[in-house]
């Protein structure tokens, strides 16, 4: 139980940190407007120069590997829904760390994301 | 007016690639890990052994490369689509991943649980309908 727990933390704020932080990453290289083949290379070249990247890269990792985890002690259909939650986490950390204004819209659609993850683990068999 | 038409198909085609291989990839995931079996690391030798297990099984690679094939399909479809557009697809991925749980890996879902990815679908919906963008730029 207490694996199961640290496994599914690692997955919510190791893949959302790990998102934050390519978001940041992106957002100082700017928007992409040119989607040829070669300035998409351009844009991937810049992105692997900015710190952040990396450590996105690196967290996504430790998610991925977390994931493994959890799906070799639980259901897929158990693993999958719970992780949603990270859009909860998503929200809080693009506000705190990122600035961005949450919209009343938004909050409804993350609670409604709460509720139904209570849902799947009231609902464990 | 054709061009937009094949805009539209292409756009529908990468949606319905996302939502089948980004559930199929976390099933086979799923079914590779299980057939591994619980992982229990003491020491360093077991975790080599845990990892050569992982990468040597061909569930899990498939499962690999039908995330990656999600997330190349993404990628792509965000290069022309709105990503207030193509984010609520995701929403159906949750019922999906049910679905694939239950019929082929004969997961037991509770009705509870289903009503719970149903609210999660509801949700995801939900914010992927608000706007994407919400800070100010030049």
């Amino acid at each position: 139980m207490l694996w199961e727990v640290v496994l599914l933390f690692l997955i919510v704020i190791a893949g959302t940190s790990g998102e934050l932080c390519m978001s940041r990453a992106m957002k100082t290289i700017g928007e992409v407007k040119d989607f040829r083949p070669m300035s998409l290379l351009r844009v991937i070249a810049r992105a692997m120069q900015v710190g952040w990247m990396w450590i996105g890269f690196l967290l996504m990792i430790v998610a991925f590997l977390a994931l493994l985890g959890a799906l070799s002690i639980e259901n897929v259909s158990f693993v999958v829904p719970v992780t949603a939650i990270s859009y909860a986490a998503g929200a809080l950390g693009g506000k705190i760390f990122l600035g961005e204004r949450v919209s009343s819209q938004r909050w409804a659609g993350v609670a409604l994301v709460c509720i139904g993850v209570t849902l799947v683990i009231i609902g464990r068999n | 007016m054709k061009a937009s038409s094949s805009l539209r198909s292409k756009t529908y085609l990468l949606i319905l690639s996302m939502v089948t291989f980004g559930p199929l990839g976390n099933t086979l995931l799923g079914k590779g890990m299980k057939q591994i079996g619980t992982i229990s690391i003491r020491a360093l030798p077991d975790l080599v052994h845990m990892v050569s297990k992982v990468f040597t099984s061909g569930t899990i690679w498939l499962g690999m490369i039908s995330l990656l094939m999600f997330f190349i399909s993404y990628m792509l479809v965000l290069s022309w689509a709105d990503y207030s557009y193509v984010q609520p697809a995701s929403a159906f991925a949750y019922g999906i991943v049910a679905l694939w749980g239950r019929f082929l890996l004969h997961e037991t879902i509770t009705p509870t649980r289903w009503l719970g990815v149903l609210v999660i679908g509801a949700g995801v919906f939900v914010v992927g309908y608000t706007h994407p963008r919400t800070t100010e730029h030049d």
